[in-house]
């Protein structure tokens, strides 16, 4: 199996879709002949021409708004954000028409053949707009499907599924992975399934519960805590929106503790419907209270980002209170 | 390409510099202005048109007095704006796509939806292709290649452009007509939509009915410059600005744009200069911001009423068949209306239905639990324990299947 890193996963990913459907179209700021500010769409216009790459004037609620019509037309847009900080200008073409086009037309039209990639998280300097991680906005809107891969081998296999999903999605693709993050991916067409987290190690005293780079600083954390003797079990979500309420909760009956971490602030995080959601279903077997370790409630700041971030040595920290709670 | 040419002092420039004119076929008398010549229609698509725009008329006025007599949540009317859109949509092929904003209801009448089916949305029965999840006047036709409305204003706009991309490399010679008031122009994505639809060549219409008002928000209040129609510039874009109460001048000026858009793969703009001669819509009452005066002189220029004249002079209409068109309308509306408004809502399982194509665990479990809450107090729920029973309802997937049936 060849190595990639998650860039070329996804760029693997882009091409096989390409090629397989003259339907699906990539386009969004600097994705045309020069393949991205990351390169995720290198090549693709050479191969595909400017009619399927293309780039677009800088006008984030033009993209999604130009892709929403697209896909109600029955092609299969796949849009770049260039960052999900960026997103923001086209929260109202996405809330309000993207996720609610099937609803409100009673099935007559949909968008369900779109994909909006966009490089999300912190990690690499930048500051209050290249950091952001801004998933729980959109976990509350009905109607979207929000995915965030951890590793080059997922990038592809969620973005084949999601580019071929009945139904609209967001996905983040972890940026300070992009070049980091290298693994054995298949070259042939595989997908792996959209609303179904991933058991990545089993244990027996904790859940730990994360996404995306998120997943990466949970393997140290929980590095240090075996260590010390606690067996923990550890969850990628995979999909913030439907999430996979049955895989967590069955873990949880089973540890008796959990822990959650995202870099997005605390305030209004996903972490914060996992818990509630959590509690609920496994009251009588929760041990102790349920942890999250996430980003302050401030913007993401610059020099201070190392302190800022929920890194491994949080995450231990919570797994040995909870532990010891 | 952008040309340039140099200058050795300041020399600023406001636009005013550029005049645009309005297109202009037919007097309110009915004939034509001299030197002008009406564009090729035939008697059978002439009454088409102006029984579409009668039709409109009375269809506005019966649902307005529906809405105030509390039978009906809300309304919104198009008139006054009859000949804009109805000689837009006559001037384009039938399946060529309309994404409107909401007062373009003449469109849908034209391209043949019938009573019972505006009946059904704005009633949001259980015949509702929308299942009663939006607003009245929010209409939609797969069948009749008109997009499902939004409340959202311009959301429309730049998915016109998306839509018409698709169209263009498709290749089956259908353009993308999208409808929009003035206040509408002013949001973001009306800039994003004309100005990716000029870099990429797209072939859409955006037709602009600029009719004075942006519910109390008069013209002059939305915009600095000459309307609407100057902006085409900055953006490269062809355009023209057109007596919107003119349906001869509207329907050749689409034709003529038609033509640029689907051979030429060009945008064009249209600026509809008319008059929104009834209220915003019927939460709005219009003597708290304008004089009845001004409401009276566009009065005088009804878009129909200079329809009329001309098919009149041609020997095409004449006052005995207004009058029996008219009665016959109003009646017919009126029986529609009872029958749909005696029909039962949508299945409360549609709540959950089409938010994703399948219903997801979650909101399945969200829609049991519903139920069980429901068995428990059904009398605190207008349908009460009816609505549990899946036989009582229709099931819309029927509706919808002969829709399309009917649209093949």
């Amino acid at each position: 199996m060849p190595k990639m890193n998650m860039l070329q996963a996804i760029n693997n990913a882009l091409d096989i879709a390409m090629a397989e459907d003259e339907k699906v179209l990539c386009f969004g700021e600097d994705v045309g002949v020069f393949g991205g500010v990351f390169r995720a769409t290198s090549h693709l216009q050479e191969k595909y021409g400017r009619d399927r790459c293309f780039n677009t004037p800088l006008v984030e609620q033009g993209i999604i708004g130009f892709a929403n019509g697209l896909a109600a037309q029955g092609s299969v847009p796949v849009a770049e954000i260039q960052f999900a900080d960026y997103i923001f200008p086209a929260f109202d073409q996405i809330v309000n028409e993207t996720a609610k086009f099937r609803f409100r037309s009673g099935d007559l039209f949909n968008v369900g053949g779109l994909t909006i990639r966009t490089p999300y998280g912190g990690g690499i300097s930048g500051g209050l707009y290249h950091s952001q991680s801004p998933e729980a906005y959109f976990a509350h809107t009905p109607g979207l499907k929000v995915v965030v891969p951890r590793n080059p081998y997922q990038a592809k296999g969620l973005l084949l599924s999601a580019i071929r999903d009945p139904d609209p999605v967001v996905f983040f693709e972890p940026k300070r992975l992009y070049r980091a993050s290298v693994g054995e991916v298949p070259e042939e067409d595989f997908q792996l399934p959209i609303g179904e987290a991933e058991v990545i190690k089993e244990g027996s005293d904790i859940t730990v519960l994360g996404w995306g780079a998120q997943m990466e600083v949970i393997d140290h954390a929980v590095e240090l805590a075996e260590k010390e003797g606690i067996s923990c079990e550890v969850i990628d979500l995979r999909t913030i929106l439907p999430w996979d309420e049955d895989t967590v909760a069955e873990s949880v009956l089973k540890t008796g503790r959990l822990v959650i971490t995202h870099e997005a602030p605390r305030t209004g995080g996903f972490a914060g419907e996992i818990a509630a959601t959590v509690q609920e279903r496994c009251f009588l077997y929760l041990e102790s209270p349920i942890e999250r370790v996430t980003g302050l409630d401030t913007p993401f700041p610059l020099t201070l980002e190392k302190e800022y971030l929920p890194d491994h040595l949080k995450i231990f920290e919570a797994i040995k209170a909870s532990v010891a709670f | 390409m952008t040309t340039t040419y140099d200058v050795h002092a300041p020399e600023f420039m406001t636009g005013d510099e550029f005049q645009i004119p309005t297109f202009r076929l037919l007097q309110q008398d009915g004939t034509l202005f001299e030197g002008a010549e009406a564009p090729e229609l035939d008697e059978e698509k002439a009454l088409k048109i102006y029984r579409a725009m009668l039709v409109t008329r009375v269809l506005d006025e019966r649902m307005m007095a529906a809405q105030r007599q509390g039978r009906l949540s809300f309304y919104m009317q198009c008139t006054g704006e009859e000949a804009a859109v109805i000689g837009a949509t006559a001037a384009l092929d039938d399946a060529d796509m309309i994404m409107a904003q909401y007062r373009e209801q003449g469109a849908l009448v034209y391209r043949g939806f019938s009573y019972d089916e505006f009946m059904n949305q704005l009633f949001g029965n259980e015949l509702d292709y929308g299942k009663g999840r939006q607003m009245p006047i929010h209409y939609g036709s797969r069948k009749l290649h008109y997009m499902t409305i939004s409340s959202p204003l311009a959301t429309q706009i730049p998915q016109a452009t998306g839509y018409a991309y698709g169209q263009k490399l498709a290749g089956e010679g259908h353009c993308t007509i999208t409808f929009f008031g003035e206040g509408a122009a002013s949001e973001g994505d009306f800039h994003a939509a004309l100005n990716m639809a000029s870099v990429h060549k797209v072939p859409v219409i955006f037709f602009c009915r600029n009719n004075g008002y942006a519910i109390s928000t008069p013209a002059s209040e939305q915009f600095a410059a000459d309307g609407i129609a100057p902006r085409a510039f900055g953006y490269r874009m062809h355009v023209i600005r057109v007596d919107g109460n003119d349906v001869l001048a509207v329907y050749r000026a689409t034709q003529e744009a038609r033509k640029i858009a689907v051979e030429m793969n060009q945008p064009v703009l249209i600026e509809a200069m008319t008059y929104r001669l009834a209220a915003h819509s019927s939460s709005d009452d219009p003597s708290g911001y304008r004089s009845r005066k001004e409401e009276e002189a566009w009065r005088e220029k009804d878009p129909i009423l200079r329809m009329q004249r001309w098919m009149i002079d041609r020997g095409w209409w004449s006052e005995e068949q207004e009058k029996s068109l008219q009665e016959s309308l109003r009646r017919e509306v009126l029986e529609t209306m009872k029958r749909a408004e005696k029909r039962p809502p949508p299945p409360l399982d549609s709540l959950v239905t089409d938010v994703y194509a399948d219903v997801t665990p979650a909101l399945q479990r969200q829609l049991d639990a519903l139920k069980t809450h429901i068995r428990r107090h059904p009398d605190a729920y207008p349908r009460g324990a009816r609505s549990l029973d899946p036989d009582v309802s229709v099931d819309t997937t029927d509706t919808k299947a002969s829709e399309e049936q009917g649209g093949a």
